[in-house]
């Protein structure tokens, strides 16, 4: 039976890692992440999951760790944060490229110096080019739906990449929330066990890994990124298969609020996409036409959706949580890549914010959207990048 | 130990891998592969074994291997481990084989990381005691006095001695060996196949082109590095040492050859003066000293 209990989002990751039966968990401590991997050696000692628990040395083996089980037929998860998935860099080219599916939980956090345990997205999204899909959350019960899926979707053949779930740090890591979690016979249905087409197995010896000729390189990682336009295609039909059994969805790859009639859209990533839906109630109540577009997939990217999301819009307000230093945040980036070429385009002001963990309030985002619905208004954008609540 | 027409005649380490002339690497593959069988499942990280082994699409292996990134051998043996202890896989040697860069350096955290949790593997290190793959490089197993690319007037430290770093982690087995004495390496892997736990064999593995000598003298070089003890042969278990073959002879320094013919042999050690010869001498005899403790 369903149970409903309340917990924090780093134990509710925990959880999914268990009720998606992981058979191998290698990990390092870090702040925030560490109650990620209490929670699971709890479930691991008590015999509550039968598992392998690799405490490694450090998140670069931990990810190594990963792969080697990934290869020898193992389902496998790992969480971490900042300075740990950075540590981990060339192990995430390697698993990508491997096409191992990893499930890991980025507790997303600011990177130092100074140090900072804060959460922003400078980890996951410096990680962008690694080939590893990138899912974003917003709450408790999305951490554990999304850790689900993120199995079924990369176990998948036509898929086969590895899969970050981001959830940030202190703000939802640290939050305890009410959360369905659904009955394991259920689950099992959803997600069968790990099937992967070639392990290493001594009967059936293959080498993985080999050197390779520059005859030959590049088909394999134009394999890898029709791996990832076939995720693009099975990320929204398992989020609908999901959402029939379990009840509940989060809109594919952009949830929309009260976006459909709006003159100008809010978007973002994260827990300031949910923030945001009570700057939208507020400004609406006042007469506005605002909504809020939360993306929830960074890789691969809603391209399609974005540009759907402008077709109606007259300005969309990008709300990054990072800055690609010397550039503009990087959803800003993207949604105006999706964008080029495009006639008829809205207007598009890009805001950073929320770095190192300073709070991004509904008002913070009320000011950004007033500012924004002011160059809608003059039919001109006066600054394209503005920062947030910076001390002058 | 293991008579030589005890040896397993089937070649695991198939023709047609691309080492060098000489290569005393392709001598300890092939020698272990026959210790161990074909149920041995490599891990692999950055060397020359992952280079000359498997250019793609070709293997030369007769069981899987998994490639893996410099550093991470051991903590990706450590993975292949526990997905076949929780899927009850039996029977299969899981062995970490990795150069001495990959060892004694860049993958030395790895390493003590996996062993300290009681990981049940097989780490090789096959000591050509230089970066060779990448083109002679000075590594912390380089020997003082040897001429690298980038110790172009010698090394000025001495080597690292990682068998004794792993011994000092008390696991199960720790053993050196070289290729010139192909029985006693064929035993330390067969008896470390049979122990659970962690074990640590470190091979000495002569290289032509990494040490200037003639590619048909590749035995004899490992023959002399033993003989002068510059590289003994020995166990270690439950902190013991035990000095194993020619070694076991050699505590009494009159015994040991002088380093210099070693030395005088490898276009590496050219330019080291008398002063330099006597540096490394008595380094050797130090360390024997220091063996000698721990029997």
């Amino acid at each position: 039976m369903a149970q409903l209990i309340i917990d924090t989002g780093n134990h509710i990751a925990g959880y999914a890692c268990k009720a998606a039966k992981v058979d191998v968990i290698a990990a390092y401590p870090i702040t925030p992440q560490s109650s990620v991997v209490e929670q699971i050696a709890d479930f691991v000692e008590t015999g509550e999951m039968d598992a392998k628990y690799i405490r490694v040395e450090s998140e670069h083996s931990a990810m190594a760790a990963c792969i080697g089980a990934a290869a020898a037929g193992a389902r496998t998860f790992t969480a971490t944060s900042a300075h740990g998935l950075a540590l981990m860099h060339e192990m995430l080219h390697w698993a990508s490229a491997a096409r191992l599916p990893i499930v890991m939980a980025v507790v997303n956090r600011a990177m130092g110096p100074g140090w900072n345990i804060w959460a922003d997205f400078s980890d996951s999204l410096s990680q962008r080019d690694t080939g590893w899909i990138q899912f974003y959350c917003a709450d408790n019960q999305e951490i554990f739906d999304t850790i689900i899926q993120a199995y079924r979707l990369c176990e998948d053949k036509r898929v086969r990449m590895p899969t970050m779930v981001c959830h940030e740090g202190l703000v939802l890591s640290h939050t305890s929330m009410p959360v369905e979690i659904p009955d394991q016979k259920d689950i099992d249905e959803f997600l069968p066990p790990y099937d992967p087409p070639w392990i290493l197995d001594v009967d059936k010896p293959v080498t993985h890994g080999s050197l390779i000729y520059p005859e030959w390189y590049m088909e394999f990682r134009y394999f890898m990124d029709e791996a990832m336009k076939n995720a693009k295609k099975l990320i929204p039909e398992i989020a609908k298969e999901y959402g029939r059994k379990f009840g509940r969805e989060y809109g594919g790859y952009i949830e929309r609020y009260r976006c459909d009639d709006a003159d100008l859209v809010l978007l973002s990533m994260g827990t300031i996409g949910s923030e945001a839906k009570i700057t939208v109630d507020r400004l609406r109540n006042r007469g506005f036409k605002v909504g809020a577009a939360r993306v929830r997939v960074f890789r691969p990217f809603p391209k399609e959706e974005i540009q759907n999301l402008a077709e109606s819009a007259g300005m969309l307000t990008v709300i990054d949580r990072h800055i690609s230093y010397g550039m503009e945040g990087p959803l800003f980036i993207e949604a105006k890549a999706s964008l080029y070429g495009k006639e008829d385009g809205p207007l598009m002001a890009g805001f950073i914010g929320g770095l190192g963990g300073r709070d991004v309030t509904y008002l913070d985002i009320e000011k950004i959207a007033q500012k924004s619905l002011k160059y809608l208004d003059t039919g001109r954008v006066a600054k394209e990048v503005e920062w947030v609540g910076l001390r002058r | 130990m293991i008579k030589l027409k005890e040896l397993p005649k089937e070649e695991y380490f198939l023709p047609g891998n691309a080492s060098c002339a000489g290569c005393g690497l392709s001598i300890a593959l092939r020698l272990a592969y026959k210790a161990l069988g074909p149920r041995t499942v490599f891990v692999i990280p950055a060397c020359c074994a992952s280079v000359i082994h498997s250019p793609f699409p070709n293997t030369a292996f007769a069981s899987p291997c998994l490639n893996i990134a410099f550093e991470a051998a051991a903590a990706a043996a450590s993975g292949v481990v526990a997905a076949y202890e929780k899927r009850g896989v039996k029977d299969v040697t899981v062995l970490a084989w990795a150069g001495d860069g990959g060892t004694a350096d860049i993958g030395i955290q790895a390493l003590s990381g996996a062993v300290e949790r009681g990981t049940n593997f097989i780490y090789v290190c096959y000591d050509n005691e230089s970066y060779m793959n990448t083109g002679i490089q000075r590594s912390g197993s380089t020997p003082y006095g040897a001429w690298t690319t980038t110790t172009p007037t010698g090394k000025k430290q001495h080597k690292k001695n990682v068998p004794l770093i792993m011994a000092a982690h008390d696991i199960p087995y720790v053993a050196t060996a070289c290729v010139s004495y192909p029985r006693d390496l064929i035993s330390k892997l067969r008896k470390a196949k049979e122990i659970k736990g962690p074990k640590y064999i470190q091979i000495l593995i002569p290289c032509p082109p990494g040490w200037r000598f003639p590619t048909e003298r590749t035995i004899e070089m490992g023959r002399l590095a033993v003989q002068t003890g510059m590289w003994p042969l020995f166990e270690v278990e439950s902190g013991k040492l035990k000095l194993n073959g020619p070694s076991a002879r050699l505590v009494d320094k009159s015994k040991r050859k002088p380093i210099e013919q070693y030395l005088r042999e490898q276009g590496r050690f050219r330019r080291l003066t008398n002063e330099d010869i006597e540096v490394l001498q008595k380094w050797v005899d130090g360390s024997w000293e220091h063996y000698e403790r721990l029997i």
